[in-house]
């Protein structure tokens, strides 16, 4: 007893002192100065005129500006029980157009980030296979490759908001979704070099991670669309989106988009991983819950204004916001002034691609009163993004995923902004 | 001795033909083919029907101590979970409940899954450390206090499979969605009937993380 008393003491040091030292990080003050400084403005002549600034390589991998360094992912402590194991945000409230930032796409392990030196990479094909094979980085690379932009959303993105409005943030509600583009080889053709077996139906896909994240996937989706990808935004996949391999499962649920990908196993059954029963399960009302809902349905959120982003003057403003569908291409967006009574259709941005971010933009007049702001996607199989309202008719309030209801912002007369729930 | 030559030549032209499909098979030529060893070291998975679980046992009895030692600083003597860390028993009759607790005992649908999740993941930080037989020990524990299976009852790769979870059948497939009124496309755009009382607000719930104030 002594013993184990000594363990959850020093267990809990260890996440103390990795959430002490997580706080630091996101303790950076805000460079922002409050007001303008006169002797920058017109008709002055600024101090950065005046004198020469950094030369080439004084960052040799460029970083943001220090004026946007609050521009940064966020977890929420008490959501989890270990940063290890645990999650962050996207700031979508702080973002333009459809691609994420590498630095800024949000964080879900596991088990942590595994670090995994290229030279020592594998990735392991077996099962019903003709041959069970193994390849390199090197050999992955050789294949045909494919660029292709997807979002990847957590299946629990939103998981907070079932109940009633939780967190105050664009971030916080729907920040565990980023969009990115690809670059790998479709998992297709690695089964044209092992073959296949008749009764191959299902995949097993294994990460390296220390938490050994496996996920099952029908054959059609392989068939399909999955890519194993070595590259997001153009260079090497960060570590925590899974360097040196991740999978892409483009419109189904983030989780099973295994990062540190190290086996690829040919079944003619679901493996029932405990990530597909115990978890990512949505359990209804009357106890039963119901297995392997994969697709991520249509949603949208106005990500400015939004709490992060009060109005802070009357006039004209832009509504901006992201849509994105797990079948397909947005092909609509409504925005609603009133809480949902009047609705009108925003403008989507190209490039409009399937199963990505898409962006909207509409222009509206704050004179000083409140407002209850929403957004309506609607995607090219004409599925209407729903009120919360409906989801909870049909699934009750504990089923933590899958949760892709409009969300409702409230302004203030004050200009602050308010996530609420209305009923 | 015409045939005998006869022979060869078909026999070389086999061969030939057998090595020309191979290679039109691998289309691409590849990355290399996986010994058995290779395979057996990294294939740890085991599902539900048993397949992949490996030789050996273990009884709830022997596996209290095992429990005590690799898992209880985080999920209890009891598995009902230290802080945040999951609980592990109990939970039954709650999944329709305002508070559901999903635990092996009242959630999981497979022994299998068990076994092979703490093989692969457990104790957190310290994967694939734990033995066979110590990971059937666990499980067969687990399974012990959630009332499924009796303490002296020996759990193995022969009975894994068979095993029955309380809640076996609370799962339902295939998956209905869209399950939401298909509206096709036309959604209400004026003077919708929709309630645009605010019955709640997160600031009031209080439980947003801040950032330190500059």
């Amino acid at each position: 007893m002594a013993k184990e008393k000594k363990d959850i003491i020093s267990r809990r040091s260890v996440i103390k002192a990795g959430v002490g030292l997580g706080a630091l990080g996101l303790s950076s003050k805000s460079l922002l100065a409050k007001e303008a400084n006169n002797k920058n403005l017109p008709p002055n002549v600024p101090e950065w005129t005046e004198t020469l600034g950094d030369g080439v390589d004084v960052n040799p991998y460029g970083m943001p500006s220090e004026f946007e360094s609050n521009v940064i992912r966020r977890n929420v402590e008490w959501l989890t029980a270990s940063t290890e194991s645990s999650v962050n945000f996207t700031p979508l409230q702080d973002l333009e157009g459809i691609v994420t930032p590498n630095g800024l796409c949000f964080e879900r392990h596991h088990g942590g980030t595994a670090i995994i030196n290229p030279i020592d990479y594998r990735l392991m094909i077996n099962g019903l296979v003709d041959r069970e094979m193994i390849f390199t980085l090197d050999d992955l690379k050789r294949f045909p490759q494919v660029n292709k932009f997807y979002f990847l959303e957590c299946a629990a993105n939103g998981g907070m908001e079932w109940k009633g409005s939780q967190l105050n943030g664009c971030q916080y509600t729907f920040g565990m979704v980023h969009n990115v583009q690809y670059t790998g080889v479709k998992l297709f053709d690695l089964i044209q070099e092992t073959g296949l077996k008749n009764n191959a139906k299902w995949v097993l896909a294994e990460g390296s991670d220390s938490s050994g994240m496996t996920r099952s996937i029908p054959i059609e989706k392989i068939k399909d669309d999955c890519i194993i990808a070595w590259a997001m935004n153009g260079e090497a996949l960060r570590p925590e989106q899974g360097y040196p391999i991740r999978l892409v499962v483009p419109g189904w649920e983030g989780n099973m988009w295994v990062k540190w990908l190290r086996r690829i196993e040919f079944g003619d059954k679901p493996y029932m991983t405990r990530e597909e029963t115990s978890k990512y399960t949505d359990l209804l009302s009357d106890g039963k819950a119901r297995m392997f809902t994969w697709v991520m349905d249509a949603k949208s959120v106005i990500t400015s204004p939004c709490p992060e982003k009060p109005v802070l003057q009357k006039g004209i403003h832009q509504i901006r916001g992201l849509a994105w569908s797990g079948r397909g291409k947005i092909k609509r967006v409504d925005v609603s002034l009133d809480g949902g009574k009047n609705w009108k259709t925003a403008q989507l941005h190209s490039p409009v691609l399937e199963k990505s971010l898409t962006r909207f933009t509409i222009p509206f007049e704050w004179n000083g009163e409140e407002m209850l702001l929403q957004s309506r996607a609607i995607d090219e199989t004409n599925y209407v993004q729903p009120t919360i309202k409906e989801l909870q008719n049909i699934r009750g309030v504990n089923s933590i995923y899958h949760n892709n209801s409009i969300a409702t912002w409230l302004i203030s007369k004050n200009g602050k902004v308010d996530n609420v729930r209305l009923g | 001795m015409l045939d005998l030559g006869k022979y060869i030549i078909f026999s070389l032209l086999s061969i030939f033909l057998s090595i020309s499909s191979f290679s039109e098979t691998r289309k691409f030529n590849i990355g290399k083919i996986a010994t058995k060893q290779e395979v057996a070291g990294w294939d740890i998975d085991i599902r539900p029907d048993g397949l992949g679980a490996p030789k050996g046992s273990g009884d709830a009895l022997s596996g209290e101590e095992v429990y005590a030692e690799r898992c209880a600083s985080c999920h209890g003597d009891f598995g009902e979970g230290i802080d945040r860390w999951p609980e592990l028993v109990g939970g039954s009759g709650t999944l329709s409940s305002h508070d559901p607790v999903k635990t092996t005992g009242s959630y999981w649908p497979y022994a299998s899954t068990i076994y092979d999740y703490v093989y692969r993941s457990m104790p957190f930080g310290e994967a694939q450390s734990l033995t066979y037989d110590e990971t059937y020990k666990i499980v067969a524990y687990l399974l012990n206090m959630n009332d499924i299976i009796d303490e002296d009852f020996i759990l193995s790769n022969k009975n894994i499979g068979k095993i029955k979870m309380p809640n076996r059948n609370g799962f339902l497939l295939p998956d209905p969605r869209p399950d939401v009124k298909n509206l096709n496309g036309n959604p209400c755009m004026k003077n919708c009937n929709t309630p645009t009382k605010i019955i709640g607000k997160a600031r009031d719930i209080d439980v947003t993380p801040e950032d330190e104030k500059s």
